[in-house]
C-alpha cells in the first residue's frame, strides 16, 4: 500500500513488509523511509488515540520507529508479520508515555479528528477500508470483552487496574481479554478479496 | 509463578497490560515456552489490528524527516553485509535467506529446516557477500517466474542472481550447473549444490530475452549442458 516519496528510489514498491524488516536490519535508510510510508499513518492514529495529544503521539511514533531501526535483527518473520512487530512498538512506547505522564482516561474519545486526506487516494482508500473492517469487528465483540480490550489497547491500564476499576477478579479480566483477542481473530480472519493462499509449486519443468 | 499461571499472561502481554514486574516474568517464561511464542503471535496480530480501528490522521509532515534523521545519526559506520538478524553461525546461509524473503519465496517452514545447519547450503561468504551487494542495489529487480520457490534477480546491468529453495541435493559426483543462454549456445554461469535457500550468483549477465537455465552434471561442471533443464527462467522483454 506504501506510497513512497520524495527521492527514494522506488525499489522497494514490491517488496512484502517482511522483506522491507529485513532490509532495515542492513542498515538501509531508505527501508525505514519505506516502511514509514507503509505504517506511519496508522501508528500516529494509534498513538494519537493512547495519548491525546499530537505533541506526544509524535513522540511515541519516533520512539517506536527509532526501536525498529535498532532492532530490526530481532525480527523473526515466523513468529508474526512485521506490521504486527511495528506497531507493537510503537504501542509500547505510547504506553509507557501515558503512563508516565499519567494522562490515561477511561471515557471514550470525544474529539474526532478528521481524517486529512493523503498525497495518496489509496492509502487513504485502504486505511478506511480497514478501520472499518476492524471497528465492525469490534462492534461484534460482547460488551465486557470489548471493554476490556478497550481500556488496556487504547487507555493503557494493566490488567491489575482494571480488575480494580471495574471491581472484576484479576482472573475474570485476563479471560475476558484472551476470549475477545481470540474472537478478533476469527472475525478478523476472512480472508480479504485478492488475498488467496499461498500455494508452493514444483521448480521442475 | 507457576507456569500455568504464566500462560495465562499472554493475552495481557499482547495488549501491554501488565505491570513491568509480571512482564519481565513473562518475557523470560516466553524465551522458552513455545506454546506461548506461537499465542502470543496469534494474539498480538489481533492486538496490532486494533491500531486500525482508529482515526488516522496525518501527522506533521516533517516526522518522517525527523526519524530519518535521527536514524542516519545511529547509523553504523559500516553496513553489514550480512543481516544482523542472523546468529553467525548460520550466517552463511543468512543472505540466502535474507533474499528468499526478499524476494517473496520465503516459506515459514523453512526456519525449522535451517535449524539443522548441516542442512544448509554450503555457500562461499564470497557467493553471499555478491548476492548481498546485487540485492542491496537499487536498479535491482525481480523477474517473476512461473514457480513459487524459484526467483531471479537482475539489475540494470545484467548481473543477475538465481535464487531456489528446497532444492534437493544432486547426489554424488553430481552438481548442479547454471546457464545463461541468450540467442546463442548456453554458456556456464556457475556451479551449486542443493539446499534449502539456494542464491546463485550468475557468472554471465543476464538481459532481457535471455533464458536461465539449470542442469545436473558431473561433478566439475562442464561447457556446455549434458541433460535436460531442470530448471527454465525466461527473463521475457515485456517483464
Amino acid at each position: 500500500m506504501g506510497k513512497t516519496a520524495g527521492l527514494m528510489p522506488r525499489s522497494f514498491a514490491h517488496l512484502s513488509d517482511e522483506a522491507v524488516v529485513a532490509m532495515l536490519a542492513r542498515s538501509d535508510e531508505s527501508a525505514l523511509a519505506e516502511l514509514y510510508d507503509r505504517f506511519g499513518r496508522p501508528a500516529y492514529g494509534l498513538a494519537l488515540r493512547i495519548l491525546r495529544d499530537e505533541k506526544l503521539a509524535e513522540d511515541a511514533v519516533q520512539e517506536g520507529f527509532l526501536a525498529a531501526w535498532r532492532n530490526a535483527d530481532r525480527f523473526i518473520p515466523e513468529r508474526g508479520r512485521a506490521s504486527t512487530w511495528l506497531l507493537t512498538l510503537v504501542h509500547r512506547r505510547a504506553v509507557d508515555l501515558v503512563r508516565r505522564e499519567d494522562r490515561r482516561r477511561a471515557e471514550p474519545l470525544r474529539e474526532t479528528f478528521e481524517p486529512t486526506p493523503s498525497e495518496s487516494a489509496e492509502d487513504d482508500a485502504w486505511l478506511r477500508f480497514e478501520r472499518e473492517r476492524v471497528q465492525s469487528a469490534l462492534k461484534k465483540l460482547p460488551d465486557q470483552q470489548r471493554e476490556a480490550l478497550e481500556l488496556a489497547y487504547y487507555g493503557g491500564f494493566t490488567q491489575s487496574e482494571l480488575a480494580e476499576r471495574l471491581g472484576e477478579p484479576v482472573g475474570t479480566i485476563k479471560s475476558r481479554m484472551f476470549t475477545g483477542l481470540a474472537r478478533l481473530r476469527e472475525l478478523l480472519a476472512e480472508p480479504r478479496p485478492g488475498e488467496a493462499a499461498w500455494k508452493p509449486t514444483p521448480y521442475t519443468t | 509463578m507457576e507456569a500455568d499461571a504464566l500462560h495465562d499472561l499472554t493475552a495481557a502481554y499482547a495488549l501491554d497490560a501488565l505491570e513491568p514486574e509480571e512482564a519481565r516474568r513473562y518475557e523470560a517464561h516466553l524465551a522458552r515456552c513455545e506454546r506461548c511464542q506461537g499465542e502470543l503471535a496469534e494474539l498480538s496480530e489481533s492486538a496490532s489490528a486494533l491500531a486500525y480501528a482508529t482515526d488516522a490522521p496525518q501527522p506533521s509532515a516533517d516526522l518522517r524527516s525527523r526519524i530519518l534523521d535521527q536514524a542516519r545519526a545511529e547509523r553504523p559506520n559500516v553496513v553489514p553485509l550480512r543481516p544482523r538478524w542472523v546468529k553467525p553461525l548460520v550466517a552463511v546461509a543468512a543472505v540466502a535467506v535474507c533474499a528468499a524473503v526478499a524476494l517473496g519465496i520465503w516459506a515459514t517452514s523453512l526456519s525449522h529446516k535451517l535449524d539443522r545447519r548441516n542442512e544448509t547450503l554450503a555457500q562461499s561468504a564470497a557467493q553471499q557477500e555478491r548476492i548481498a551487494q546485487l540485492l542491496a542495489r537499487p536498479d535491482s529487480k525481480i523477474v517473476p517466474t512461473a514457480h513459487g520457490t524459484i526467483a531471479l534477480v537482475v539489475t540494470g546491468t545484467g548481473d543477475a542472481a538465481l535464487v531456489v529453495r528446497d532444492l534437493p541435493d544432486p547426489g554424488p559426483d553430481l552438481t548442479y550447473e547454471a546457464w545463461v543462454a541468450d540467442g546463442g549456445a548456453p554458456r556456464p554461469a556457475g556451479l551449486f549444490r542443493g539446499g534449502n535457500v539456494v542464491a546463485v550468483p550468475l557468472d554471465q549477465p543476464v538481459r532481457k530475452g535471455a533464458t536461465v537455465l539449470v542442469t545436473k552434471e558431473q561433478k566439475g561442471g562442464t561447457r556446455a549442458p549434458t541433460s535436460p533443464p531442470l530448471i527454465t527462467v525466461p527473463y521475457r522483454v515485456q517483464s
